[in-house]
C-alpha cells in the first residue's frame, strides 16, 4: 500500500546526474543568442549546450519539444511560501534577530505549485511589520528535498525593511481584541518620521556593535586574549549590512520614503539592493538609478490602501527606462503560479520588448539578487533551470509542461496529471480503514432523527 | 471512555502501603529487562532495595513471602516526560503559556508588560526544578501507580525555557521522599509568549528560535565572564547575575518539541548548532522520520497520545493525505524506529488512567512492537536517556525496589496489575470503578501538545 505511494514519489524525483537533451524547442534565452529554434544539453545540473544544432550524447534523455516553448526558470523576487510559525516576528520594530532560514518548510505544497507555475528560485522574505525585519534567504523550489536542500547554495542572504503604513501601526493590546483590563502597548514607531527614526538607531547600535568587535578583533590579531563581547543577534544582521555581507531589501511605496531610505543608507555607508513594491518608483526612478538599487514591483495592482492610490501600471516601463533593473513580484502563494503573465503585462502598459518583459521575471530578479552568473538566462555554464511551455509563454492560455531545476525534471504535467487517481485511491484507502476502525454504536441505540 | 472514579479511589484507601523489613517474590516470571526473562524465579527487596534476584536466590527468615505463582515481575514503569507530581499545571489561555498565563494564576503579582526582546526573558523559568514544585497530594500519582507506573520524569512545561525536570518516585509524604534526581534536563517548548504587533517577544515560530538561540550565547557568554571574574574581580565590570542563564547553564541536557518530520530535521539541525545534548520529545511523524532520526544521534521521546480525529471535527471537511497517513501510522512510529536502531521511551503526554495508557501502548504493539521493547521503551529506556539506568529500569541487584506485578502480560486487556512496588513499599492499586457520567477527569497539562 505504501509501495504505490512511495512508488509514485520515486518517479517524480529527480533522475540523477545524467545528461538530458530538450530537442526542437522554441528557446527564450535572454541571452544574447536571443530567441532561437534548437536545443539545450544539459549535464550534471548546468547547462552544457543550447544553440540550433547541438551534439546530443548517447544515452542522454531526450525531451522532445516540438512545438513546445523554453525558458528560464522564473523567479520571484518577493514571496513568503514555505515558511512556517509566521513570516513577521512583529511584537518589535526591529526583529532583525529572526531568522526566515530557521523555519523553512519544505513541505509546503506552495512550493508545489509554484513550480507548477514555472517558478524555480524564490527570494523568501520576513513580513513587513517592522521598520527592520527578519533575514531573508533566496531559496529553489527543489520539491522533495529537506529544508537545506532547498537553499540556493551561495546566494548572499538579505534583511527585510519595511517603510509606511504596516511599520508604523501601533500594535494590539497583548490579549487581544476587547480587552480593556491590560494597557494598550502602543508599539513605536506609530509615524512615517518614527520609522525613519527607529532604522537610524538601530544603525547608531549597529555601529557600536561593530566598533566593540572590530577592537576585540584587532586585540585577538595582536595575540591578546581578551573577553570577546557579547553577541547580539539583533545587531550581527546589521553588522553584516554595514559590511556588505547581507542585502536590504525594503518594502515600500511613496517616494518621498524611498527618498528617506536612500539618505539613511548614504549616512550610515550602506546599499539598497531592492526596493519592494516600490509603487510610486516611477517619481524617483533617477535616484533609484543612482543608487544602484534594483525594483522589484507589482505589474497592475493598486489602490487596496492609501499609500498605493498613486501606483500607474507603467511604474515598471517608465523605472525600466530610467535605467533601473526592474522586476516583477508575487508576494502571493497564488499570484506566484503566472508570473508569466504579469511578466506579460509590461508589454501592454509600457510598450516593453518580449525579450525586456520576460527577463522582469527571469534575469532581472537574478541580477537583484546577484545569482545572474548562475541562473536568469539560458545559457552555457548556468544552472539547468529551465521551464517548457505548450504555448508561447507571454499569453493566458500558456500551461507549464516541465520545470528542471538543476537539470532534474522537478514537474511534469504528464505525470502529475496521470497519477492523481492513484493518489486519490490512496487516500480513499485510508479513509475507508478508518471508518471501519470506528466503534459503531450499540444495536439499538438511539440515534438523533 | 471508561474510566476510574479517581476521588473514591483516593479516599477508599485502596492503597495500602506496607512496610515489612524485607519482601520476597517467589515462584514468579520475573522480567529484568536488562537480562534474560527468568521464568520462575525470586526477587527480594531490602530497604528500598533489590537485594537478589534469580532462579535459585536463599529466601531471607525475616521475608514476607509474596507467592508468585502466575504472576510476572517487571520494573516499574517510568513516565519519560510527565507532568504527574505537579499539579496545577493547567494550560495558561489560548495563545500563550507564557509569561501572561503565569502571572493570571498569581493574582497578586502585576501584569508585567509585554517583552520586548531576548534580553526580557520572555515565558523563560529555566531556573524552576520540578522537585521544588512537587505536590505529593496529586490524584494523578495515584491512577499512575495503578497502571504499573513507579516513576516519573517530571517536569515544569510551561513557557519557552520552562524549567528543570526531575526524576521521581510515585510515593512519598515530603516531595523530598519522592525526589530521585533533582533536575536532569531542560524542558524547552516553541511556545509564543506574546502575539501579534507590540503583543510582546517572540510571537512567531522564528522569533522564538532567536531567542533560545540567543540565550546560548548569553549563557556562554556568561560564563567567560563570570569565570574571568571569579579568577580575578579587580578592574572587570560586576556581571549581571542572570537566573535565566544560571538555569540554562545547570541542565544537562535540553527536550525539544518535534512531532512532524520536518521539525525533527529542524530541530536536530538546531540541538547541533546548540551543542547542547538532546533529546526530542512528540514524535508523531517518528514513522516517516527514521532516516534523520538515525543520523541525528538523539534519542527520542514518543507520545503515547497517538492522533485522533477531532471529536467535533466537520464531517465535511476534506483532511490532506498527510492527515490521514498520520492518524493511521502513528502507532507503528516506535517499531519503526526500533528497526532503524533509534533510543527511544514513551511518555504519557496527558493520559493518566491506566486504561487509556495500556491501549495506548498495545496499539504500538500491534502496529510491530514487540512486547519486550515496549516494556524497555516504558523502564530501561528512559532511565539510560535521563541517566539514572544505575539506579531504576530493570531488576538487578542493587538497583532501587521498583517493581510492577501483574498477572498476566502487560499492555494485555485483561491483564491486572496485582502490585507496585516503589522503593520497596508494597502498594495494591485501586479497583477501577465508573465514573459518573459528564464527569471528567481534570487534564493538568500535557506536554508536547500545541507544537
Amino acid at each position: 500500500m505504501t509501495k504505490v505511494w512511495i512508488a509514485a514519489l520515486i518517479a517524480l524525483a529527480p533522475l540523477g546526474a545524467e545528461v538530458t537533451v530538450i530537442k526542437n524547442a522554441t528557446i527564450m534565452t535572454e541571452s544574447n543568442k536571443g530567441t532561437i529554434k534548437g536545443s539545450i544539453v544539459m549535464r550534471d545540473g548546468k547547462i552544457a549546450d543550447v544553440g540550433e544544432t547541438v551534439m546530443v550524447p548517447q544515452g542522454a534523455t531526450v525531451i522532445d519539444a516540438s512545438g513546445q516553448y523554453v525558458i528560464p526558470g522564473i523567479i520571484d523576487c518577493h514571496s513568503h511560501i514555505a515558511v512556517e510559525g509566521g513570516v513577521n516576528e512583529g511584537s518589535v520594530s526591529v526583529s532583525s534577530m529572526a531568522n526566515i532560514k530557521d523555519v523553512i518548510n519544505p513541505e509546503d505544497i506552495a512550493i508545489y505549485r509554484a513550480l507548477a507555475g514555472g517558478v524555480t528560485t524564490a527570494n523568501i522574505l520576513h513580513g513587513s511589520a517592522n521598520s527592520i525585519g527578519g533575514q531573508t534567504i533566496v531559496l529553489k523550489m527543489r520539491w522533495g528535498k529537506d529544508a537545506q536542500g532547498l537553499v540556493f547554495e551561495g546566494a548572499m542572504p538579505g534583511i527585510k525593511f519595511a517603510l509606511g503604513e504596516n511599520p508604523k501601526r501601533a500594535g494590539n493590546p497583548p490579549a487581544g481584541r476587547g480587552n480593556v483590563t491590560q494597557p494598550v502597548n502602543a508599539r513605536y514607531p506609530a509615524t512615517r518620521m518614527g520609522v525613519e527614526d527607529t532604522i537610524r538607531e538601530a544603525f547608531n547600535q549597529a555601529k557600536a556593535y561593530k566598533a566593540e568587535w572590530d577592537a576585540y578583533d584587532a586585540k585577538v590579531a595582536r595575540g591578546e586574549h581578551p573577553i570577546p563581547p557579547r553577541k547580539d543577534l539583533k545587531l550581527e544582521p546589521l553588522k553584516e549590512v554595514l559590511e556588505g555581507k547581507r542585502f536590504v531589501h525594503s518594502h515600500c511605496y511613496r517616494a518621498d520614503e524611498i527618498l528617506m531610505l536612500i539618505r539613511v543608507a548614504d549616512d550610515y555607508g550602506f546599499k539598497i539592493k531592492t526596493f519592494q513594491h516600490v509603487l510610486e518608483g516611477y517619481k524617483v526612478a533617477k535616484e533609484i538609478a543612482a543608487h544602484g538599487a534594483g525594483a522589484s514591483t507589482f505589474s497592475d495592482w493598486w489602490a487596496y490602501k492609501a499609500e498605493a492610490y498613486d501606483a500607474i501600471p507603467y511604474n515598471a516601463a517608465l523605472m525600466t527606462k530610467k535605467g533601473v533593473v526592474v522586476s516583477l513580484n508575487s508576494d502571493s502563494a497564488e499570484l506566484m503560479r503566472r508570473l508569466n503573465t504579469e511578466a506579460a503585462k509590461a508589454m501592454k502598459y509600457g510598450g516593453i520588448s518580449e525579450t525586456e518583459a520576460l527577463a522582469m521575471v527571469t534575469l532581472n530578479p537574478a541580477k537583484q539578487l546577484a545569482i545572474d552568473s548562475r541562473v536568469g538566462s539560458i545559457e552555457t555554464g548556468k544552472d539547468a533551470d529551465i521551464v517548457i511551455y505548450d504555448k508561447y509563454p507571454l499569453s493566458n492560455f500558456a500551461k507549464v509542461q516541465k520545470v528542471l531545476i538543476d537539470g532534474d525534471l522537478y514537474f511534469d504535467r504528464d505525470k502529475e496529471v496521470s497519477g492523481r487517481p492513484a493518489k486519490e485511491m490512496e487516500k480513499q484507502k485510508l479513509v475507508n480503514k478508518e471508518k471501519q476502525e470506528q466503534p459503531r454504536p450499540a444495536p439499538g441505540a438511539r440515534r438523533p432523527q | 471512555m471508561k474510566n476510574v472514579l479517581l476521588a473514591l479511589a483516593v479516599f477508599c484507601g485502596c492503597a495500602t502501603a506496607q512496610t515489612p523489613s524485607a519482601v520476597a517474590i517467589r515462584n514468579a516470571k520475573v522480567v529484568t529487562v536488562s537480562g534474560p526473562v527468568i521464568n520462575r524465579g525470586t526477587v527480594v527487596v531490602r530497604k528500598g532495595l533489590i537485594e537478589a534476584v534469580g532462579e535459585n536466590v536463599q529466601i531471607p527468615a525475616d521475608a514476607m513471602v509474596v507467592e508468585g505463582e502466575g504472576l510476572t515481575v517487571y520494573p516499574g514503569l517510568v513516565d519519560g516526560l510527565s507532568t504527574w507530581g505537579i499539579p496545577g499545571t493547567a494550560p495558561g489561555p489560548a495563545g500563550g503559556r507564557g509569561q501572561q498565563a503565569v502571572a493570571a494564576n498569581t493574582p497578586s503579582v502585576p501584569i508585567p508588560p509585554p517583552s520586548r526582546g531576548p534580553e526580557d526573558r520572555p515565558a523563560t523559568t529555566s531556573w524552576i526544578k520540578a522537585a521544588d514544585e512537587i505536590q505529593p497530594g496529586d490524584r494523578r500519582i495515584e491512577s499512575a501507580r495503578s497502571a504499573g507506573f513507579t516513576t516519573a520524569v517530571t517536569f515544569p512545561t510551561r513557557g519557552i525555557f520552562a524549567g528543570q525536570g526531575s526524576v521521581i518516585n510515585l510515593t512519598g509524604e515530603r516531595p523530598g521522599d519522592m525526589v530521585l534526581e533533582p533536575s536532569v534536563a531542560q524542558y524547552i517548548s516553541l511556545s509564543r509568549a506574546g502575539g501579534g504587533m507590540g503583543g510582546g517577544f517572540p510571537s512567531s515560530l522564528m522569533g522564538t528560535i532567536a531567542y533560545i538561540r540567543q540565550i546560548y550565547l548569553d549563557a556562554a557568554h556568561y560564563k567567560v565572564v563570570r569565570e574571568a571574574y571569579a579568577h580575578d574581580p579587580r578592574g572587570i565590570q560586576r556581571p549581571e547575575y542572570d537566573r535565566a542563564l544560571e538555569g540554562v547553564l545547570e541542565s544537562r541536557r535540553i527536550l525539544l518539541p518535534a512531532n512532524r518530520a520536518v521539525e525533527m530535521d529542524r530541530m536536530l539541525r538546531f540541538a547541533a548548532e546548540l551543542k547542547q545534548p538532546a533529546v526530542l520529545y512528540g514524535m508523531r511523524e517518528g514513522y516517516r522520520a527514521a532516516e534523520v532520526l538515525k543520523k541525528g544521534e538523539v534519542p527520542v521521546l514518543i507520545s503515547l497520545k497517538w492522533p485522533e480525529k477531532p471529536r467535533d471535527a466537520d464531517p465535511d471537511e476534506q483532511e490532506t493525505y498527510r492527515t490521514l497517513e498520520t492518524r493511521d501510522k502513528a502507532p507503528s512510529t516506535p517499531s519503526v524506529l526500533k528497526n532503524a536502531g533509534v533510543k527511544f521511551a514513551f511518555y504519557s503526554d496527558g493520559l493518566d488512567q491506566p486504561r487509556d495508557l495500556q491501549r495506548a501502548v498495545k496499539k504500538a504493539i500491534d502496529a510491530g512492537l514487540s512486547r519486550e521493547d515496549a516494556v524497555r521503551a516504558l523502564t530501561l529506556s528512559p532511565a539510560e536517556i535521563y541517566g539514572v539506568a544505575d539506579r531504576i529500569g530493570s531488576i538487578e541487584k542493587g538497583k532501587i525496589a521498583n517493581l510492577v506485578v501483574t498477572r498476566g502480560e502487560l499492555f494485555d486487556d485483561r491483564t491486572r496489575v496485582e502490585m507496585t512496588f516503589i522503593d520497596g513499599v508494597k502498594f495494591t492499586p485501586a479497583p477501577e470503578a465508573e465514573r459518573p457520567a459528564g464527569q471528567r477527569p481534570a487534564t493538568p497539562s500535557n506536554p508536547g501538545e500545541n507544537q
